[in-house]
């Protein structure tokens, strides 16, 4: 891989750009009734319902899947440089299990039938990664230094202890009234409107551009705080601003669209394996991959076996796990981890 | 100044005084666990001490800026890992960083600035190789090579040829006297080989415990009775006929 440049950066960028502007086109003419995204030009007798298909059920979902992918992606590859491991992403962290206990917990109080006018499930969902990330912060502290060997420690320890709430949760309130949650936690990605789409994609936006910037830094981390501080980097602001960053975006996404796995994971290994280790192009890079992965893999599961839906996260894992293992296998494998 | 690891009972420097002057070659020797390598840590401002300061140019070290502070002072530590597969040209590369913006991408110059250390290093032909297909000693001629394209005026160097085989051992050494003689770089390097360290060093520091046993020149300081003292080792101390400067042969450990 050739060292970065202006160049360089600026036609991988277009060209994922362009790629997922392709992808959204046509996910947006995929579907179980047959209208496409060309119908909308045209003059057909039923082009109204044609409309109210592609631009206010398939778009909006397919925009909401690029955003949660888009998240997921680029706060994968921070994560993984900022916690020196390439196993870091935001479920391992227990950013995306927050969220869920807090999903679960708002429903089983009957906090969403008190204010049904309010969208409490996505605000619980959010204070639960929220507060998962205060807890991983004051945990892994020493002596006002985050360190980032026991983060990861503490989010697997933590996913577990959410997952034995969740099925706790799970057996003692009544099944019926966890129907709605279930289905979020499941990560079926919701039609939501634009407003809170636009909303979203500002915040996404700014996340990534910040995630972006720390790049250089996130590249001197590579070689250990150490080395990195010996060359200029605030090691401590970094590695802050850039957890912060990475889980304000996913903890968002997450609470709209569900805790979706393997996106995180997978993918910022898959955008290194083809534009490169550096962190400048490589957040972006992860951003758009994700993106255009997730809305792949939920149009597959919403037309695979229409008019069933599958789950997306069962879309991701069955997708996204042969790929990588392909992708790493044709890079030589073994050293890439080292 | 006193510095004490963390979680340490008792601290590891403790009123340690030590002046270092602009252009010097200064190799740094002692026993495992005598603190050279925590000196350099130290002095390279990467750890800040408990009491007392480090002052660079009648300056304290931790009143510099980070960025600035790392456009004056290398440092290249022992068995850095590095993490993804970078290539020797964007390790090299990173070098740069303290010389650009806070955001900016590397400029042509500073592609030549690497390049011109990769070649210093032996390394031009290596550019594109990932650092994990390199040899232990091209590993640590990369990281070198990132220390030279930093263009600093202090380079401190862990134990820079420890790694070595004797050709590239020597080679380092030259490379950094001629960067010492014809850009007056100053260098500090830790080292166990004595007698590299009093070739090319014109002023040796030799720690023990934490403390300065012994400063000067390679000849004040490479004593048989110092060395017993401090490394526990018999030797004999002869004087190389070609250079006139102290030749350490090791006999036996001291019981």
């Amino acid at each position: 891989m050739p060292p970065l440049t202006a160049r360089r950066l600026a036609l991988s960028v277009g060209l994922l750009a362009a790629a997922l502007l392709l992808g959204i086109a046509v996910c947006a003419s995929i579907g179980s009734s047959h209208y496409t995204l060309l119908d909308l030009l045209r003059t057909i007798p039923d082009r109204e319902i044609a409309q109210a298909t592609v631009l206010r059920v398939r778009l909006p979902r397919i925009l909401m899947a690029a955003l949660a992918g888009a998240a997921l992606g680029a706060s994968g590859a921070a994560f993984q440089a900022v916690l020196r491991n390439p196993l870091a992403d935001p479920y391992i962290l227990g950013v995306s299990g927050g969220a869920a206990l807090g999903a679960f917990l708002a429903t089983a109080l009957g906090l969403e039938a008190l204010l049904p006018a309010l969208p409490v499930r996505e605000a619980a969902a959010f204070l639960g990664a929220a507060a998962t990330v205060g807890i991983l912060f004051l945990l892994s502290s020493a002596r006002g230094r985050l360190v980032s060997y026991p983060m990861l420690l503490i989010g697997v320890i933590m996913n577990t202890v959410y997952l034995a709430l969740i099925l706790l949760i799970e057996t003692v309130v009544e099944f019926s009234r966890l129907h709605g949650v279930r289905l979020w936690m499941i990560g079926n990605i919701p039609i939501e409107g634009y407003d809170l789409i636009g909303a979203l994609s500002f915040v996404l936006l700014a996340g990534v551009a910040g995630l972006t910037l720390l790049g250089r830094d996130l590249n001197l981390m590579s070689a250990g705080d150490e080395a990195a501080r010996s060359l200029g980097v605030t090691v401590e602001r970094t590695r802050v601003v850039t957890v912060l960053l990475a889980s304000l975006i996913t903890a968002l996404m997450v609470s709209v669209a569900g805790p979706i796995g393997f996106v995180g994971l997978i993918v910022p290994h898959a955008a290194r394996l083809m534009f490169g280790p550096d962190h400048r192009l490589l957040v972006p890079a992860a951003a758009l991959i994700g993106a255009c992965f997730l809305i792949a893999a939920d149009t597959a599961a919403r037309t695979m076996m229409a008019p069933t839906e599958l789950p997306v996260g069962v879309i991701t894992a069955l997708l996204g796990g042969p790929f990588f293992l392909w992708l790493y296998r044709r890079q030589g494998g073994g050293g890439y981890f080292e | 100044m006193r510095f004490r690891h963390h979680g340490a009972a008792a601290p590891l420097f403790d009123r340690l005084s030590l002046s270092l002057s602009g252009g010097e070659f200064a190799g740094i020797i002692g026993p495992n666990g005598s603190g050279k390598t925590t000196l350099l840590r130290v002095l390279s401002g990467v750890v800040s001490p408990e009491a007392g300061d480090i002052r660079l140019g009648g300056r304290p070290l931790r009143s510099i800026p980070p960025r600035e502070r790392a456009r004056l002072v290398a440092v290249v530590f022992q068995e850095t890992q590095v993490l993804f597969n970078f290539s020797v040209l964007e390790i090299a590369l990173m070098g740069r960083a303290p010389h650009l913006g806070p955001w900016g991408l590397e400029r042509p110059e500073d592609f030549d600035a690497a390049r011109a250390a990769l070649r210093d290093m032996d390394l031009a032909d290596q550019e594109d190789k990932h650092l994990q297909e390199l040899s232990s000693g091209e590993r640590q001629r990369a990281l070198l090579a990132r220390a030279l394209a930093q263009e600093p005026r202090i380079l401190l160097m862990d134990e820079p040829t420890a790694f070595l085989d004797l050709k590239h051992r020597l080679q380092i050494y030259e490379i950094l006297a001629r960067l010492h003689r014809d850009r007056g770089l100053t260098v500090v390097a830790t080292s166990h080989d004595l007698n590299l360290a009093a070739r090319y060093g014109s002023r040796l520091v030799l720690m023990h415990g934490g403390r300065v046993a012994a400063d000067g020149p390679p000849a004040a300081v490479l004593t048989a009775g110092l060395i017993r003292e401090v490394y526990e080792t018999e030797t004999r101390v002869e004087r190389d006929a070609a250079t006139g400067l102290p030749f350490v042969v090791p006999i036996a450990p001291v019981r």
